[in-house]
């Protein structure tokens, strides 16, 4: 077999059990497919060493017949993800030479099904931001470029390390995490498929805090199966976070039955923003037929706070960012500032923060200590946790009136250039959520599913947002989508 | 609402992060572009509603009052800037 490393998840697993590759040369293929693309700067930390005796252990589990879907599977782990004895830093320098005694559950839980960790991945700095340009590392590079254009491209953020190597072939699949929409946008605008599961799906024990009532984990993969099987391996209960649900983890992949029929599809009214591209609106129509043409009926829904959503997310995760970005002072771990002849204590908190915090995550710090501080707490803070409430019962509403899914554009347009948005307001930037911050503050699953090519030649994405706990029932959805668009296209390679 | 530079200095020192006098300036001009964008949210009724604390309404699980770690002292201390005998060091802190 050639090009190992383009195999999905599910070719690489059938062809594993019946023993027509093996972990060792899967790994091999990535890790040369890795070495080879250095230009997308996607790896940041690699761990060859462990691949290859992951590799080694679980080509002999399969040789036993105890072969868990996810064995022998080679996969990139977001910098987020803390792993025990090699470098998370989050992509930023306060982390720096950080190396944790422990490791996440989902790290845990994805090795303990066998898979293998070919490296870190970079991000945004503390999963803030949308284009991977504020990691300590560099921006990643993403292996899309424009019809007749070798501009370098964002492949989105925060998780576009996970979205630039996994639409690269240089893994099976990635981890990413998701707050704002840090798993949709990046696989959105690098044609691959990222889910956010239910808030409480996926412990949350070991990923680095940035704004704990929103965090959630998810795979991010090449195809709705590969995310049904990496998901159903990464979730579960987990007494050490408090917010993990005790509830049973379903075979989402055996939910993929392709059968929609009946199913009702909302399209909410309030996401045609105006100024929206026309081709994002077009996509948005052509999804809509598809599903209606698997069997779904197509109802008008509105979803009226939607307009609230931007704004009050801006307000609710920089205030948990900054009570949990607190930790960083210098004390315990990473980054310390050198201190001049007579710095006391509060020197060294702020020499260090100022170093090891780069800009983004300064700015969100320093609005959410405004806004959680004496005086403008209930202004702020308490009112956008209101408008989170109203948000909520938005959905609540639709989805107790019949609705099984939402259908809506992922992002607002197609991958900007690396650079493009670097004298925009803060602001501008923030509006590359405006589709997807909906479904952290409700706590929703949702998914973006790759649909379409603009007339550049980029990825466009749909997101298809379910009920609590039905992650099931939305992967089938994406897979009825995921199959109707026939999206294949893949990047030429340039690196 | 808008920011000045007082206020800005005030913010970066309960955010214990330094910010030269010089970029205080621009630092007040950003926050107050993203506050003036928050402020859509004076637009919405809230009249009667709660605050959400949590988005899944569960209630929290209880487990026995007992120590299930410990005795990770090195542990604890292996990626500290400066560890001595066993303790975090850091500038002195009392005269």
């Amino acid at each position: 077999m050639t090009d190992l490393n383009r195999l999905t998840i599910a070719e690489a697993r059938d062809a594993l059990r019946k023993g027509e590759t093996t972990a060792k040369d899967l790994t091999e293929a990535c890790l040369t497919a890795i070495e080879g693309a250095g230009a997308l700067n996607a790896f940041v930390h690699h761990t060859p060493d462990i691949a290859r005796a992951q590799a080694a252990a679980a080509d002999q589990r399969i040789a036993k017949g105890d072969a868990p879907a996810m064995c022998g599977i080679p996969l990139g782990i977001k910098d987020l993800f803390c792993t025990r004895g090699v470098p998370s830093q989050a992509a930023s320098r306060i982390l720096e030479g950080f190396r944790p005694e422990y490791e996440s559950t989902v790290t845990t839980q994805l090795f303990g099904a066998g898979a293998v960790m070919l490296g870190k991945l970079s991000m945004d700095e503390f999963a803030m931001g949308s284009s991977n340009e504020t990691a300590c590392y560099g921006p990643v590079i993403s292996p899309w470029r424009r019809k007749g254009d070798s501009a370098a491209l964002t492949p989105g953020g925060s998780s576009g390390g996970s979205a630039a190597a996994v639409s690269a072939d240089l893994c099976l699949g990635a981890t990413g995490t998701d707050t704002g929409g840090s798993i949709r946008q990046p696989a959105a605008f690098t044609g691959i498929v990222g889910i956010k599961p239910t808030y409480g799906r996926v412990s949350r024990w070991g990923v680095i805090a940035f704004a704990s009532s929103l965090d959630q984990a998810g795979p991010m993969t090449k195809t709705v199966r590969d995310a049904a099987i990496m998901l159903g391996a990464m979730c579960g209960h987990d007494p050490k976070d408090s917010t993990s649900a005790d509830l049973p983890v379903p075979d989402f992949e055996a939910a993929l039955t392709g059968d929609i029929r009946g199913k009702v599809i909302g399209i909410p009214r309030e996401y045609r923003m105006e100024g929206m591209p026309a081709e994002i609106e077009a996509l948005w129509t052509q999804g809509t037929e598809m599903l209606k043409d698997a069997g779904a009926r197509i109802r008008d829904i509105s979803l009226p706070h939607t307009k609230y959503a931007l704004p009050a997310y801006y307000v609710v995760a920089p205030a948990e960012a900054s009570s949990n970005l607190a930790r960083y002072d210098g004390v315990r771990y990473g980054h310390r500032a050198k201190l001049a002849a007579g710095d006391g204590i509060t020197e060294m908190y702020e020499k260090t923060r100022a170093e090891g915090f780069g800009k983004e995550v300064q700015r969100r710090i320093m609005i959410g200590t405004y806004v959680l501080s004496a005086g403008f707490y209930d202004a702020y803070y308490n009112r956008a946790r209101k408008v989170r409430a109203l948000i909520k019962r938005d959905f609540e509403a639709v989805f107790a009136e019949g609705v099984d899914a939402i259908l809506t554009p992922a992002t607002p347009s197609s991958a900007f250039g690396i650079g493009e948005m670097a004298n925009a307001d803060p602001v501008e930037m923030y509006l590359n959520d405006v589709f997807t911050v909906t479904v952290n503050l409700a706590g929703l699953p949702g998914i973006a599913v790759p649909t379409g090519l603009d007339a550049k030649g980029l990825p466009l994405g749909l997101q298809l947002i379910g009920r609590p706990w039905e992650e099931g029932a939305l992967l089938n959805h994406a897979y009825v989508l995921e199959r109707a668009a026939g999206f294949v296209s893949k990047p030429q390679k340039w690196w | 609402m808008s920011i000045d530079i007082d206020t800005a200095r005030r913010v970066a020192h309960l955010a214990r992060i330094a910010v030269r006098e010089e970029d205080l300036p621009a630092l007040a001009g950003e926050l107050s572009g993203i506050l003036t964008f928050m402020e859509q949210l004076n637009e919405v009724d809230v009249t009667g509603i709660e605050p959400m604390t949590s988005v899944t309404p569960t209630r929290l699980k209880r487990r026995a009052d007992v120590v299930t770690d410990g005795n990770i002292q090195d542990q604890i201390l292996a990626n500290a800037p400066d560890a001595r005998e066993g303790f975090f060091a850091v500038p002195k802190v009392v005269e």
